[in-house]
């Protein structure tokens, strides 16, 4: 029963993260129609972000004050997402879908290595702020008070961007948007400002994502390529765009993820992939997309 | 049928220059800029296969690093638990195990188009990606499988014989060769009628299929000849590496592939190969020079796909077609 308790929460720990960023990279195609590769270098650089934060601060700051630095992560990754957007991708709106694919492959590129050149080629970690947050014992296993707050982080982020997307009048712009870009524009929605606006909204959720894990994980190098493919698989299961879908998708990913790393080790990985081409067979728009 | 269409002979006389100015090659440089040209037509080779599905059928492959990783692994596994030391037989099984391969996967990915395509693709890239990093006691894991210098047509490197001068120029020799035949035959399909119907598929699915093209069926034959095309080029690769890692099935390898027939234009016939052996060595000159080579590398596709969306070829043709009508306005 307790090691039971301790899988249920290493899985919903891993859906949380995985829904931050899955989410964002969703929200971001339901609206644009564009698959951003670079969607993971964005949470890296959050993390990063973060992390540099924490690291510069550390000895000045108590150490209960320096949770307070994790959010700039998001906030940094939001700031580059509305850079890049009006200066990158606009042009391609209108290119065949190749090029969408390339200019963010190579933005993939330059970003990993803007990464490397700002912050060396070493992790960077926070793992003071895992430790000082101490840890409960469920039967016999001690498990880290941090990765609780990371759960209740994701669920909160789940229940904003439902309100936000289906509860404010910005949602309702941002959903017009999506399901018929000519005619919101033709009603006198200024589309450029939305696109911006929810690609900034995206890259501000993978940031958190970002943020979040870096007290338990740190920043590597390498760790957008990995979140990418991921959030590849939960956006395929839940349906590219619907946020519902990401975040069911970011469920059974980390159950099947947490089943898999503790019954056949070895083909875990093989196993989550396959589930996304089995849906894209079965279902090609996902559990929750629109076909 | 009226026999295989064959290319103007002013095409012909300039491919047969060019084959000629190749095969010198290794007597005006030296070993190491052969072996790196020898790298950039195992990359043509890739390239010419992937083309054939981007080009001319329109589909975005984000996975063929599976079909030179099978290729590539395919080889290294005969090696390893067969003790097959032919290069012959090397070309065999990694031709034999991609063309499997990519049937399978084939089959899957060709009922969808556009992104869906490409996700489905790189999905199935990685599960072997996967499965080559984590089965460590059959694939090596993240070290990877040794593949030892072959034998060419049954002679083996002479004993006291430095590998760096073998691979410079037999080995060299047998790879242009293959690089020629795959090119002629590649010329073959996309100018056979079996050609035309995928450009028509290409530019018009509907209206292909109402002129009786069997839309999926083709597609699915493109695919498995890019994917064996590709896994051919991983056979003849592994060798000149000496080693085959996991990195070569990863979707990061598919983008390159991507990167370098966009590179040199997915629009022509010649440009995938340009591509292929100018990125070749562009990749070597940025990883020599700085740490960064991914970023300058990015920020080239960058420029690429912002300013000369048709490739160096595209580029090529349009200032050839501009120089010819000059004189006559």
């Amino acid at each position: 029963m307790d090691t039971l308790i301790v899988h249920v929460l290493t899985s919903l720990l891993y859906a949380s993260v995985l829904f931050l960023i899955a989410g964002g990279l969703s929200l971001i195609y339901g609206v644009m129609r564009i698959v951003n590769l670079a969607h993971g270098n964005l949470y890296a650089f959050g993390a990063y972000v973060s992390a540099w934060a924490v690291g510069v601060m550390a000895t000045r700051w108590p150490t209960g004050a320096l949770y307070a630095l994790l959010p700039l992560g998001a906030v940094a990754a939001a700031g580059l997402g509305a850079i890049l957007e009006p200066t990158l991708l606009r042009p391609f709106y209108r290119r065949a879908e190749e090029y969408q694919l390339l200019v963010t492959f190579g933005l993939l590129l330059i970003l990993d290595d803007l990464m490397r050149f700002l912050w060396g080629p070493y992790p960077l970690s926070a793992s003071q702020l895992y430790e000082t947050f101490g840890s409960l014992s469920i039967g016999e296993t001690i498990y880290p008070n941090y990765n609780l707050v990371v759960i209740a982080i994701g669920a909160l982020s789940a229940l904003g961007i439902w309100a936000f997307v289906y509860k404010t009048q910005f949602g309702v712009i941002l959903r017009a948007t999506s399901q018929n870009m000519r005619m919101a524009s033709a009603l006198g929605i200024n589309v450029n400002r939305v696109y911006v606006q929810a690609f900034t909204l995206g890259c501000f959720m993978a940031g958190l994502g970002g943020a979040i894990i870096v007290p338990s994980q740190g920043a590597v190098l390498g760790m957008g390529v990995d979140a990418l493919i991921m959030a590849f698989v939960v956006v395929v299961i839940g349906g590219l765009g619907s946020l519902e879908g990401a975040l069911v998708g970011a469920l059974l990913v980390g159950v099947v993820r947490e089943i898999g790393i503790t019954l056949f080790p070895e083909v875990e990985l093989a196993v989550l992939y396959l589930m996304a081409a089995v849906v894209l067979l079965i279902r090609p728009a996902g559990l929750f997309g629109r076909p | 049928m009226s026999g295989i269409p064959l290319p103007p002979s002013r095409v012909l006389g300039w491919a047969a220059l060019i084959v000629v100015a190749l095969m010198l090659l290794p007597w005006v440089v030296e070993p190491y800029q052969t072996t790196l040209f020898s790298y950039g037509l195992v990359m043509a080779i890739a390239a010419l296969g992937f083309n054939l599905l981007l080009g001319y059928t329109g589909l975005l492959s984000f996975g063929h690093s599976a079909y030179f990783g099978v290729g590539a692994y395919a080889v290294a596994m005969a090696v390893k638990y067969f003790k097959v030391t032919s290069f012959e037989l090397y070309v065999v099984v990694g031709i034999l195990a991609s063309a499997a391969i990519s049937a399978l996967f084939g089959f899957v990915c060709v009922r969808y188009t556009r992104i869906f395509f490409g996700i489905l693709t790189m999905a199935l890239s990685q599960v072997l990606w996967s499965l080559a990093f984590k089965f460590y006691h059959v694939t090596g894991g993240s070290d990877g499988l040794r593949v030892p210098t072959p034998s060419l047509l049954g002679t083996h490197i002479a004993a006291g014989e430095d590998k760096m001068t073998y691979l410079a120029h037999r080995y060299y020799y047998y790879v242009l060769a293959i690089f020629v035949v795959c090119t002629a035959l590649m010329w073959v399909i996309v100018h056979s009628p079996f050609g035309k119907a995928l450009q028509a598929i290409r530019d018009n699915e509907t209206r292909a299929e109402f002129v009786g093209v069997q839309v999926r069926h083709y597609r699915w034959v493109a695919f498995v000849v890019s994917g064996t095309y590709t896994g051919l080029a991983g056979a003849l690769w592994v060798p000149l590496n000496g080693l085959t890692t996991p990195d070569i099935l990863h979707w990061t390898f598919s983008g390159e592939i991507v990167f370098f027939t966009v590179l040199g234009g997915f629009g022509t016939f010649t440009g995938p190969i340009v591509g292929a052996i100018v990125f070749n060595y562009l990749k070597t000159f940025a990883v020599g020079y700085t740490v960064y080579w991914q970023g300058f590398l990015g920020i080239v596709l960058v420029t690429l796909v912002l300013a000369l969306p048709t490739g160096i070829m595209g580029m090529v043709g349009r200032l050839l077609q501009k120089r010819q009508k000059a004189p006559a306005a």
